[in-house]
This record gives C-alpha cells, structure tokens and sequence, in this order.
C-alpha cells in the first residue's frame, strides 16, 4: 500500500471515530483475516495432514468467497519438521509480525503443545487437528486453543472395549517407547481392564523401528488373543506388514490398531490389513454429504482425504462463521462464538466445543475391508458402529483443565 | 520345556534365526558400502538413497511395465547401477583427489536430493509391493513359523556376499582391483585402465545396495525415507567390521543381525541402541575395527 497523505488523513479519521465509537462494536483487527497453517510437509506424518491439509485449508476459504466482513482471507504456511522449537518459534513469529487470526493444522502432540503456550502468552487462536495426546484439552489446556478431529480417549475407548466385547479378552501390548505410546497404552489397558480383559505381556520397542519380526514372534508366543499397537505411523505400518508376513492372523490372533489413519491403510494394502479394527473421526465413504466433499478434495489433491484433512475443512470453515457471526476476528470472542455454535457438517455430527476447548462429535469404529470386498482402490474402510459423542471423550467430571470448574 | 535365560528354546532359536536374516541385510549393504570405500576411499552417504532407489525402481517397474519381481532383481541392479556410474563420471571424479570429507559431503547432499524428490512426488508412507508368489507362505522349522521370502532372502543375501568376496579376494579381475587402488600410477604403467575400473567398481557398490533395495520392497513399505533409518546402522557395521574390509563388512553384518535379535528379547529398549554400543567399544579396543588392516 502507498501511504499518502490521504490515506494517512483517512486511516487518522478511522482511528478517531473508532474511539468515539469506544468499544460499542468489535472490530476487525486489520485489513485482514490472517490464516497460518504450520505442519509436518515433509517428514513422517507429511501424507496425514501435509499438504493436503493446506489444500483443504484453502478450499474452506475459496468457499466463503476468500473475504469475510468484508476483509480478504491471507492463508500462509510453514513446515514445522515435528520439532515443538521450530513450531513455537514460528507461530511467535506470526503473530508478532503478520498479525496472524488462527493457526490451524499441526500434528506432533509436542509442537501443538508448545504453540499453545506462545499463543496463550501472546493471545491468539489455534485449532488442532492432527496431533494424537488428549493432554492437549487437560493438564494442558488453554483458553487460546482448540482441538478437533480426535484423541487418545477415544482411541482407546473405541477399539479396546469394541475388541474386548467381541470376546478379545487378552492382550499383548506393542507400545512405541516414548511419551505418546506409554500413555496410549495406559488408556488403553485401563479400558482393557475395566472391561474384563487382562494384559498378558507386551514389548516396548524402540522409536521408531523398521524390523517388527521378533515382537511379532513374542506376540505368537504369549499366546493372547489379541495383540494391541500402541504405536503410530510407519511403527504401526512396519508392525501390520511383518504380522501378516508372518501369519499372525491365521493363527487365531487378531491386532488390534489403536492409531491408524487412512493413508497407512492405503500403503500398507488390503491384503495385510484386513479384517484390523480402528476407531476414525471420520470416513471419506460416509454418507453422502462426506463422498460429495472428499471427491471435491480428490480432484485438487488426487488422493482421498484423511480425517485430519478433513477435519482441518471443517474447523476453518466454523471458524471463519463464527468470525462473521461475532463481526470481529478478536480471538475470544470468535471462541465463544465458536462453542455456542453446534457443529454439524460433512465433518462432525452431534459435534460442539466444550470449555476445555475438545471439540466432541461421533467417533467410529471401523474394520478394514477384504481385498474381495473393496471396490476401488480407496474403498478401504466399513463403518461398523457409532460411538456418541458424549461417551467418546473424556468426561468433563474428570477433567484436569484449568478452564474446567470441578 | 527348556530355557535359555528364562525365554524358552523356541523363542531362542526364533530370534537367532530372524538376527541372521536381518544380519544378511546389512552384510549386504555393508558390502557395498566397504567396496567402495576400500577400492575409491568414498564414504559413500548416498548408499541409503541407492538402496532406497532400488526399491522403487522394482515397484515402479512392476506398476509401469509389468517388469515382475525376478526380472527386477537382476534388471533394477542394473539400471540404479549405470546411475552410480552416471554419479561417478559427472561428480565424484572431479573431487577424487580432495579430502574424504568432501565425498562424504557431496554424497550426502546428492542423497537428500533424492530422498526429496521422490518424497515430493510420493509423500512418504510408501507403497506395499506384492511378495512374488513363488515365495509366498511359510515353513514350519518346529520352533517358529519363517515366511519362505524371509528364508529366501537370507539365502540369496549369502550368495551374493559370498560371491563378491570370491571376486574381490580370488580373481583376476579383483587382483586389479586391488593394486589398481593400492598404486594406481604403477597399475597404469602396465597398461591397465585404473579411472575405468574405479568408475566399474563404483557402479558395482551402488548395484549392491540397489540389489538388497529390491529384496527389501516386499519386506518394509516402500517409501522415500527407507533408506536414511538404515544407513546409520550399516555405517556403525562398517566401522566395526574395519572400514574397507570385505570379509570383516560380512561376518560383522551377519553377527550384529544376531545381537540386535537377541537383545529384542531380552531387553527390547535397547535394540537400535546395542550396535553403537558395541562400535564404541570396538573403537576405544581396536580402533582400525575387527578386521580392519592395519590394527
């Protein structure tokens, strides 16, 4: 913009009338909404969210038009590499030089965490979509984020008890040896437990690993009926792979996935994941409002998306209604607007924003499809049940956050 | 039953008998990795992305031309080998005469290019490529269930080992090979064509790691990434074995295969951790490595 002397004249008037105006109305903060999606774009988690997030990112805000209340929509992006410093260091930098409104995308629990904390201190607003850790909305909550598309709660409440109902009743633990699998693996032999069923053994295997076989051997010899991956990414892949290499299935044992996102079922193919149980957020192959905006997404991207992907659509989109319902883009009271709002779209049904900031919908347990099964080389997944969103997450009554009067 | 330390006889046995497969991988890698360095003094860092690129190749040949997997083990060597060949002639020559570091730099370098490129056209979870159907199945040895590729490829990973050290130790050829890095000026002077038989011998190491790539598509997902995770382990292989040392690069391959396997039994926490234990221990014992030459 040059900055005349006319403009200078005009932007003192503004400023002046805004003051006479006092705090009657909110207001747009500048002359634009400023949009940051940080995420990992090239390293292990790059095909969960990526790229293909930034694209649905973009698609939300080509569909209200790229403006709203009148001012443009400015979408940038950074890769954070998965490191929680790069992350931080970034998002500080976002806010304190191009004003940024919302930091949407971010995956690795760590970098969700630390942005969080600069946001919180700085003032802001982020919506998580990839990252795994439930602590996100707990010990670790803040009024400044929000989490979306899933967490561990529900991973483990959906695939452990449906397992053990089926009559999966013991279990053989694969836990990656770090922060995120040790508390996957607590969440989920204390579903295992309440339910009935027992832990008979388990190995914590190194992160990451790329050679499964001699777990996969110490599973066969324990002798469980089901052996429980506590793991993500390509540890899960690397894990499925070597079972059905070695016939772990057809010896009467069944695996148990607890954090598998579609792109790794599409990698790893039918004929080593069937039959494997997992609980998503949601599913491309849904219903029909969730076909009509995946193949939308599949034309610009030529992959079909995951429920992070998706997830990061839909939060932009409640987002960017909520700032012009509230007519302003001040963090807060965007919030508040935000969680007064139910969310129900192609994304989230019976979804809405809690104070801890969890956004809680429907979770489903899915079953891989057979390869005799499948239509298409996406048609990976068969909704086998529903879990309501009120017995999915975490119940407020045992909340930790500090947003949550107990 | 019998035990062996608290785990059962065939748990035991299971576990030595996956440490000798996975040993047989990184012989065969550290093999590459040792010709080069002993023959070309390169620390050869794109040895990773060559294995890596061997895997792809198969996948995309089987995807695209219908090229199936046995045609693949001997064509895909080929191919990712003319490359090394490519590499040596355009880049690595011109710096044969500089510091180590600077073939470790430029390799290194060239590795990431390929790694991103191809992460930029795949992403990185990888593709699943079919394991033949020959080999499809498993025996049963009694005391664990070996999926036959597994059995094949140990078999198939030894052959090779075993055929590259009879070559560089007992032919004529490998005898050139040898004097031709020991005193290339004399070797020369008999009228033999050293730059021709360095650029030969560079093709060949990449053609090994692009070897083991294809046996490794049907085992790991075939991504972009597959091959940085292992090269460091095949490294520390290498420094144990004695930089340069064919049969040391072997037998280290096959034993820390076996030592890896045995601590995923009995203290799996510390299985990516165990070989640079035993490589710290080897450089403060035996600095030049266990076979290295000059002790």
């Amino acid at each position: 913009m040059t900055f005349n002397r006319k403009t200078l004249a005009s932007s003192i008037a503004l400023a002046a009338a805004t003051l006479v105006a006092g705090n009657a109305q909110a207001q747009m903060s500048d002359d634009a909404v400023r949009i940051g999606y940080l995420a990992d774009m090239s390293g292990t988690y790059r095909d969960l969210a990526g790229p293909g997030g930034l694209e649905a990112l973009k698609m939300a805000v080509e569909d209200v038009g790229g403006e709203v209340n009148g001012v443009p929509i400015e979408v940038f992006s950074a890769d954070d590499r998965n490191s929680a410093d790069v992350g931080a260091n970034t998002v500080r930098g976002w806010v304190d030089q191009e004003n940024v409104d919302l930091v949407a995308g971010m995956v690795a629990s760590s970098v969700s965490i630390a942005v969080s904390k600069v946001l919180e201190e700085a003032g802001g607003l982020a919506i998580i979509s990839g990252s795994a850790a439930s602590s996100i909305t707990n010990e670790h909550c803040t009024p400044n984020h929000l989490h979306w598309v899933y967490d561990t709660y529900p991973l483990a409440n959906g695939t452990a008890k449906a397992v053990v109902d089926q009559g999966g009743e013991t279990w053989f633990m694969l836990t990656a040896d770090y922060a995120f699998g040790h508390a996957l693996e607590a969440d989920v032999t204390a579903v295992v437990e309440a339910n009935g069923g027992e832990i008979v053994g388990g190995v914590r295997h190194p992160f990451p690993t790329s050679d499964f076989s001699s777990y996969i051997l110490q599973a066969q010899g324990s002798g469980a009926d089901i052996v429980g991956l506590a793991n993500a990414g390509s540890d899960t892949v690397n894990a499925i792979k070597t079972a059905s290499q070695f016939g772990l299935t057809q010896t009467g044992q069944q695996l148990a996935g607890l954090l598998i996102f579609l792109n790794d079922v599409h990698a790893m193919g039918l004929e080593a994941t069937q039959g494997l149980l997992l609980t998503t957020g949601w599913y491309w192959d849904m219903d029909e409002a969730s076909r009509e905006w995946a193949e939308r997404y599949f034309e610009r991207v030529g992959r079909m998306p995951t429920m992070v992907q998706a997830g990061v659509y839909s939060s932009t989109m409640h987002y960017l209604n909520a700032v012009e319902a509230a007519g302003t883009d001040e963090a807060q009271a965007v919030r508040a607007q935000m969680a007064a709002t139910p969310v129900e779209d192609f994304f989230a049904r019976n979804g809405r924003i809690r104070e801890d900031g969890r956004m809680v919908h429907d979770m489903y347990l899915a079953e891989v499809k057979s390869p005799d099964e499948s239509t298409g080389e996406w048609d990976l997944y068969e909704i086998k049940s529903t879990i309501p969103a009120e017995e999915a997450y975490r119940p407020l009554a045992e909340s930790q956050c500090k947003l949550v009067q107990n | 039953m019998t035990m062996i330390f608290g785990v059962p006889l065939a748990v035991f046995m299971g576990q030595l008998m996956l440490g000798l497969i996975n040993g047989a991988f990184y012989a065969l890698l550290s093999l590459g990795l040792a010709v080069i360095f002993g023959l070309l003094k390169i620390i050869n860092f794109a040895h990773g992305a060559q294995y890596m690129l061997g895997a792809f190749a198969a996948m995309l040949a089987l995807e695209y031309l219908g090229i199936n997997y046995w045609a693949a083990l001997l064509l895909v060597p080929l191919v990712v080998g003319a490359l090394g060949v490519v590499i040596e002639r355009l880049v690595l020559r011109r710096i044969a005469h500089l510091d180590h570091l600077y073939g470790l730099l430029l390799t290194y370098g060239l590795a990431l290019i390929f790694e991103g490129t191809l992460i930029n056209i795949f992403g990185v979870s990888g593709s699943s490529y079919p394991t033949p159907e020959a080999l499809q199945g498993g025996l049963n040895l009694g005391f664990m269930f070996l999926p036959t590729y597994r059995a094949w490829v140990l078999v198939a990973a030894l052959v090779v080992c075993g055929g590259t050290w009879f070559i560089i130790e007992r032919t004529r050829l490998g005898a050139y090979l040898r004097a031709g890095t020991e005193n290339p000026a004399l070797m020369q002077a008999f009228g033999v064509n050293v730059p021709q038989l360095i650029t030969l011998t560079y093709g060949f190491g990449v053609a090994l790691a692009a070897f083991a790539g294809v046996l490794a598509a049907p085992l790991y997902p075939v991504s972009p990434t597959m091959g940085s995770s292992l090269l460091i382990v095949v490294f520390a292989v290498v420094v144990i074995g004695g930089m340069g040392s064919i049969l040391g690069a072997i037998i280290t391959g096959l034993a820390m295969g076996l030592i890896e396997g045995l601590t995923k039994v009995y203290y799996p926490e510390a299985a990516n951790t165990v070989i640079f234990l035993v490589m710290i221990l080897v450089l403060l014992l035996r600095p030049s490595g266990l076979f290295g030459k000059e002790a």
